[in-house]
Parts: structure tokens; sequence; C-alpha cells
């Protein structure tokens, strides 16, 4: 009887230290992390709308990394060591990517041995510039500058529509707001001069700051281009 | 002992004598329980009983048997507990509505061939079924070709050669326009094979092949030319350039034209009222003359469906459930007024009061009758039995008594009366409570008059209807505007609106695009074109733009008849009674513009939803095929 009570314990002990082996992959280390940029400024996007691919070949079927960027424009993503293509799908984001000469969407080679910082280079159809947001009298006023930064016939594209969007909390978007001012693109005559001002709503609970962001729709592109969020305190 | 040697020696014999046989012969036993193909191809019954398979899996994105998916967008609110999610999701996945059926396209393509080398099926059987299989696979075609966007062409059965190579079976997609052209001529082809008679509905017909052209050759116009450099690839897959659209119209009129000079359908008016009438249209299946093509269902088979036991009046139920799907009040007030002008609903008048109502129905008084043909009202009746829509009381000083329970009755609530009072609707409306009318509405279209059709026990065969002549109508009458002939489309489109009770016709100057939009949401409202339609005028996108709505937007509201307007959230419209006696109004009842509280997100329809995402899985064992646009 003894006996066989060891073994039991002896097979326990064998079981559990077969099973401290390693039997998988090590997850994933590097980071890889940056911003899309326009010139060094980074590009502000609505949260997870505009995701990028990273396809590995050598594995069996293909199927994409989505690395979706965040609301400054910045992403970061935990990937094995290897080597990667990097793509936007088309029209995806506000901004026009390098077309290989097939005329599709041409792709960067990407090598992650460890940790990675890199900015992505893009080319936005606009740029918001000095924007300048204040609380006065219960609104919020916000005032911009655009500059069309592609302006050849083929690839310009207009405005539909500028929105100041505000919010409570730090997602501000077309689905995340609390207050909405639209100036359309065809009633807007000046690209240097543009204020639009939101009352600020009562909130619940109370609080004493709302955020905000200038959001620019351009016609025929799904993702809008945006300001950074700005804390106002009030 | 020497019984057991008897029995073992037998058994022994036995089994040596059966493993006597060949082995060819062991392994070639004719299966019992299928039947081999040579032998089906003899007999015409039985080839027409596997055509009936390929029948069965002719696609439909929505349809009775899955009321869900009306609420997806903006037709109806899903009451029910596992659905509430269809109004909190922002955005369409790209991969929605994907659509890419290779397997039944073999199936298909192989039954034809059989067809095509059986030799002892009479000529006429044989040309009839073949012709059938074609008319499936242009459906097949169509449907892949209006969510995908071109695809490949397979007209033959393929067979793998095991030669480790398979690149000679991967075939590249075709040009959007290749697709439709190729649904058109097949559809061409065989309207004069299959038998002209009005009498079938559940199998093609020359109207059932002409009813499908005229829709194929009017999504292809339409798509070329709203379509845009967005949505299109520069190897055609997806996009028609904008020169093709005029002869797609013309395709369409001519096929529309040829059906209804045909004279074998003609719109259903047996009832004379004229509601009562429309609703009628899709569940009466004795000598419908309007309905052309439908998937068909029978009582006491497996071939039933549940939408009335889905979709009952909750306080008439034959089962303790019912009222999931309800109509929203974006798609209620659609339904114009009986001089052709819009107008919301009017719970308050221009400058804002209260408009108070004897009758509870009196506010949808003087619509298009197919308003409550469509859509069960508050007050009216699913089979003989009123239903119960009510939101509770007002008070004289604006507080509300209600209750979180179907027809609930409280104590002491109302001021002046002692003792317990019903102080909501048997059918709701409560918020969040399910199979409660939560936006004021029951749906009507497709609801089975029938006894026990709301029981689980009995189910309905109400058919689900594919193809019928209004909307053949309505397409002739897009064709002809869209060609410039608005006169001919008031023509078109004035039998279908004398119906509905719009007597006064509307002229060539009133045709216009927002009019030819307007009239296929309200006539073909929970029939599965919502979302097909918007896509080919490439309207999705502005009409579910994302951005919010408020109860605003349905007051007074002055865009009712815009095809852009936005619909991104589902609303309802509640009546209270008013309760204040001594007042003139006391016993009136009031109606108010309410959200449903599980209504959270606005929908957006993004430019990649247009053409719907291919799986990776086809791209990985295809390399030839290209991605859709925006995705």
């Amino acid at each position: 009887m003894k006996n066989s009570k060891y073994f039991i314990i002896a097979a326990f002990v064998v079981l559990f230290l077969s099973s401290c082996k390693k039997d998988n992959y090590d997850a994933p280390a590097a980071d890889f992390t940056g911003r899309i940029v326009y010139r060094g400024e980074a590009i502000p996007v609505e949260f997870d709308q505009v995701p990028f691919e990273l396809w590995q070949s050598g594995f069996g079927n293909n199927s994409a990394i989505r690395v979706s960027v965040a609301q400054d424009g910045s992403f970061s993503a935990k990937l094995f060591d290897g080597n990667y293509r990097l793509v936007f799908s088309e029209n995806q984001g506000p901004f026009l990517w390098r077309k290989n000469s097939a005329g599709r969407q041409d792709s960067i080679a990407l090598n992650i041995s460890g940790s990675k910082v890199m900015d992505i280079e893009v080319t936005p159809y606009y740029m918001i510039r000095t924007p300048v947001f204040a609380v006065a009298a219960g609104k919020v006023n916000a005032s911009c500058k655009l500059e069309k930064i592609i302006t050849d016939a083929a690839n310009g594209k207009s405005i539909e529509k500028v929105t100041l969007y505000t919010n409570k909390t730090q997602f501000v978007d077309g689905n995340n707001n609390n207050g909405i001012q639209e100036l359309s693109g065809t009633a807007i005559a000046d690209l240097n001069n543009l204020s639009m001002s939101v009352n600020i709503p009562t909130m619940v609970p109370a609080q004493n700051y709302v955020f905000a962001r200038i959001a620019v729709k351009i016609a025929g592109v799904d993702d809008l281009l945006f300001t950074q969020v700005t804390k106002l305190s009030f | 002992m020497k019984k057991y040697i008897y029995t073992l020696a037998a058994v022994a014999v036995l089994s040596f004598a059966q493993s006597c046989k060949k082995d060819s012969e062991f392994l070639d036993k004719k299966p019992t329980s299928t039947l081999a193909v040579d032998a089906v191809w003899k007999d015409p019954n039985l080839v027409l009983s596997v055509l009936g398979d390929l029948y069965d899996t002719f696609p439909d994105f929505q349809r009775t048997e899955s009321w869900w998916l009306f609420a997806d967008f903006d037709e109806g609110f899903a009451s029910a507990g596992g659905d509430y999610f269809r109004h909190q999701n922002i955005d369409y996945s790209y991969d929605s509505w994907n659509y890419w059926d290779y397997g039944y396209i073999r199936q298909l393509n192989l039954f034809l061939k059989r067809g095509e080398e059986a030799t002892e099926l009479a000529a006429a059987d044989k040309a009839r079924l073949i012709a059938e299989a074609r008319f499936i696979r242009a459906g097949v075609y169509f449907e892949m070709v209006k969510r995908m966007g071109g695809v490949p062409i397979i007209t033959v059965p393929l067979e793998y050669d095991y030669s480790g190579n398979p690149e000679y079976l991967q075939f590249p997609r075709a040009k959007e326009s290749e697709v439709y052209d190729f649904v058109i001529a097949e559809l061409e082809a065989i309207k004069t094979i299959l038998p002209d008679d009005a009498g079938q509905k559940a199998r093609a017909t020359k109207g059932a092949a002409l009813a499908m052209e005229t829709r194929a050759a009017l999504y292809a116009a339409s798509s070329a030319k709203y379509g845009y450099s967005q949505l299109s690839l520069p190897g055609g897959e997806v996009g028609i350039p904008a020169s093709a659209a005029s002869g797609y119209y013309t395709k369409a009129l001519n096929a529309a034209k040829e059906l209804i000079n045909g004279g074998k359908y003609s719109l259903y008016t047996k009832n004379p009222n004229l509601s009562e009438n429309f609703a009628s249209l899709f569940t009466d299946k004795a000598n419908n003359p309007e309905v052309i093509f439908v998937k068909d269902y029978k009582l006491k088979t497996n071939r039933t469906h549940g939408f009335t036991i889905d979709n009952q009046p909750r306080s008439s139920a034959e089962e303790a459930q019912g009222g999931r799907l309800n109509p929203s009040l974006n798609l209620v007030q659609s339904f114009e007024k009986l001089d052709n002008t819009y107008a919301s609903l009017a719970s308050v008048d221009g400058s804002g009061n209260t408009v108070y109502y004897t009758n509870i129905g009196d506010i949808f008084a003087g619509r298009d009758a197919r308003l409550a043909g469509t859509v069960i009202l508050p007050g009216s009746q699913f089979k003989s039995k009123t239903v119960d829509i009510w939101a509770g009381y007002q008070l004289g000083d604006g507080s509300i008594v209600t209750g979180n329970a179907f027809a609930q009755t409280r104590d002491n609530v109302l001021p002046g009366i002692t003792g317990s009072v019903q102080v909501v609707g048997g059918d709701g409306p409560v918020d969040g409570l399910e199979f409660s009318a939560q936006s004021g509405f029951y749906v009507r279209k497709y609801l089975d008059p029938a006894p026990g059709s709301g029981q689980i026990g009995t189910r309905s065969e109400v058919w689900w209807v594919r193809y019928r002549y209004a909307e053949v109508l309505l397409n002739a009458a897009e064709a002809a505007f869209e060609l410039g002939d608005a006169a001919t489309a008031a023509q078109y489109m004035k039998p279908v609106r004398d119906r509905a009770g719009l007597t006064t016709a509307l002229t060539a100057a009133n045709i216009s695009f927002d009019r030819i939009v307007h009239e296929r949401k309200v006539e073909l409202a929970f029939e599965g074109h919502e979302l097909w339609d918007m896509k080919r005028w490439r309207i999705a996108d502005k009409v579910w733009n994302g951005s919010n709505m408020s109860t605003t937007d349905f007051v007074n509201a002055t865009n009712i008849g815009s095809a852009t307007r936005t619909s991104t959230q589902v609303f309802g419209l509640w009546p209270y009674k008013y309760y204040n006696p001594g007042n003139v109004n006391n016993g009136k009842y009031i109606f108010k513009v309410i959200k449903p509280s599980r209504v959270t997100a606005a929908h957006r329809f993004r430019l990649g939803n247009y053409y719907s995402m291919i799986p990776q899985g086809v791209l990985n064992g295809n390399p030839k095929i290209v991605r859709n646009p925006n995705q």
C-alpha cells in the first residue's frame, strides 16, 4: 500500500515536471511603435478607424496583422522578430500612400529584431494648421487654418465639411461627442480663416472640463483628419 | 457441447462463405440510400428532386426566416434580448454580406453537364430542367456580383488532375460589367425555354427570368451611373464606366416592358380595403396575380418558418412571445400623405404645441394605405384582435405614470381614482422589454393571418416573395426616368400608387430621383431591397453616415422626401393617454418621439462596405484574385 502511495506521488512529480517544459512559442517580445507623420508632424485620426497591415510571408496561409492608429497618430504593436511588409490599404486614412509602378499600394519592408521605433511618412490631403481652442461664456470657440497639401488635379480632393466636436471624455469623434458644429465645405470661403463654436452642454456628473477637436471630412474619403485632443478647463 | 460445435461450425461456414466473395464485388455494393447519377437522369421526377435541392439554397440576404436582419439598417428595431447589439455597433464590418459560393456553382455546373449528356429524357423536359438550372446559376452570379463586384465566371465543372499544380484552376475576377452581361445574356437565352405560366411561382418561369433580368440590368445601370473613382479597380473588377449606364437602363426597361406587355401578371387588388389588400398580397397564395417568383413553404413538412411566431403582437400572441421586429419611425413617417406631400407624424403642431387625438389611430389617418399594410399601428387589428400599444398616462402636470411589464396594473396612481388601473399596454411599449413594441409599432408585412401560424407546433407557410410585379413596374419607372422619359416613368408608377390610395397622379415634372428612391422604400420595405438599393445608388454612405440623430429630426421634418436624409438610428413614436379630469383633452391621446435606450450607436457605412471583402482564404488559394477597394 505504502509502495503504491510513493508511486503515485512520484508519478505526480514527474507529471508536473514534464508539464513545466516549454511546449509553445515565446510570446512576441518586440515593440514596434511610432507615429504616422507628415514632415515630422503627427497626423491625428479617429480612434480605431485607420489601420495598417503587416504581412509576414513564409508561414503557410497569409493573413495580415492589423495595427490600428491611435487618436494622436501613434501606433504600437507587439511582434515576433522577423521580416514584414507594411502597407496601408487603399483609401485608408485621410492621406495618400505611395503606389508602385502597377498602380497598387506600395509596401515598406520592415525588419524587426528587438524593439523598433519608426515614423511612417504619409501625404495627407490637408493639414490643419494653428488650431486654437478657448472657452468663453459657456462655449467652446475654435479656429484653425487648413493647408491643402495635395494640390494636383488627379489626386486633390475638396472639403466636404469641417466639424468641431466636444466630448466629456478624451475620445472625441463623430460617434463620441456631446456637441457638434459643422461648416459645410461649400460654405467655406477662406481656408485660412475657419472658426466654429459649440455650447458646452450640461454634463452628468458635473465636470469642469471638456475635450475638443476639429475634424475635416474630405470628399470621397471615409476617414477624417483631426487635430490633437485638447482639454479645456472652465 | 455438441450443440456448440455445430453452432460454431455453422458460423464459420457462413463467415467463410461471405469472405469468398470477390473483393471487387464487396467494394462495389450499390448504396441503398442514394441514387446513382445515371439512374437519376432517366426520370424527370427524380431530376426535379435534384433540382429542388438546388432551388432550396437559392441565395437571399434578408428573408422571413431571419427577421433580425431587417433590424440591421433603419427599417426596424430589434425588440429581443440577443439582438440589441444591432443598434449598438457603429461600423459594418468589411466582410458583412459577403458571398462567394463556388461549391454551389459547381453543383449547378455538374447538373448542367449531366443534363446535356442525358439521353433518356424527353427533349422538352430536358430543355426545361436545364433552363431552370441556368436560371438558378444566373441568380447566384447576380447575387455574387451585387455583393462582391466582378467574380470569376465558371460555367463548367472543373476537375483537378492531381498534378501538384493547380494553376489552371485559378481564374481571375471578371469585370463587374462582364458578370452583369453574363447574367443578362443567360436570362435572355432561357426566357423562351421556360414556361410562360404565371401559375408557377416556386419554379423558374419566363416571368421570373424577365424580372431578374430587369433588376440585374437596373443594378448594373445605376452602379455605372452613380459610380465614382473610389469605387473602382483599374481592371474593372469593381466599377462600371458611366458610359455603359444608358445601355443597361435600356435593357432594364425592355425586359420590364416585355413582362408587363406579356399580360400574364397584374397588381393584386382582391380586397377593396387598400391596407388589407396590401397585407394579403404577401400572404395570399391562391391565384396571386402579382407574385412572380418565391421561396415557398408548406405546413406539416419541415419547410415552414417562424416569422409570425417571432413577430406576432405580444398581447394576442399564440405563444408567450412575438413582437420582435418593430418598424422604425424613420420608415413609418416616410409614408406620404394622400395629397402626395411628406410630413412628420404630428405629435406637435407647427408651433410646438402638443396635439391631442380622440382616437389612438387618428394621427396616422390620411396616409398612404401601404402604411397600415406594412406596419401594425397602435389601435389597429391583427387576426381580428386590436393591439394594445400605449406607453402610459400623462397627467395634467406633465408627469408620466407607466409600468415596466406587459399590461401592468398599479394601485392608486391616478389622482381621483382609488384601486388598481392598467398603466401600460399589453404590447408595451416598455423601453428595454423584449417583445414589446419598443418603437411603438409591430411589423405587419408577411405576418400570417392563418390560425395557428403563431404556434411553435404549427408555424407558417407564407411564402417569401423574391420577385413581384410592382417591383417590375418600379424598375421600369426608374429606367425610363434615368433615360430621360419622366412621362413614361410617371405612367409606370401610377398603378402602384393608385393601389396605395394615392389617387392624385404624379406628373412627369413631379418625378425625380428622390421620388424613385422614396417609392421603392415604402413599397418594398421588409422585402430585402433596402441595402442593395442604397448600395447601387451609392447613397448608403450618406444616409448611414455615422452622425447621431435627435428627436428634432422627427418633429416637423422638412426633408423626409430626400433620398440622402440621414437615418443612422432608429426612433419610435409612443402613444400616451392624457389624464386630466376636467380638461377638455382628458382621455385623448398624445404622442412622443423617442429613441429606444438600446439604440446607442449611429450606423456608419464606409466606402469599403460597398463591395464586401473577399475572404482571405480565397485570396490565399488564388493569387489572381484582386482585393476590393477601400478595405
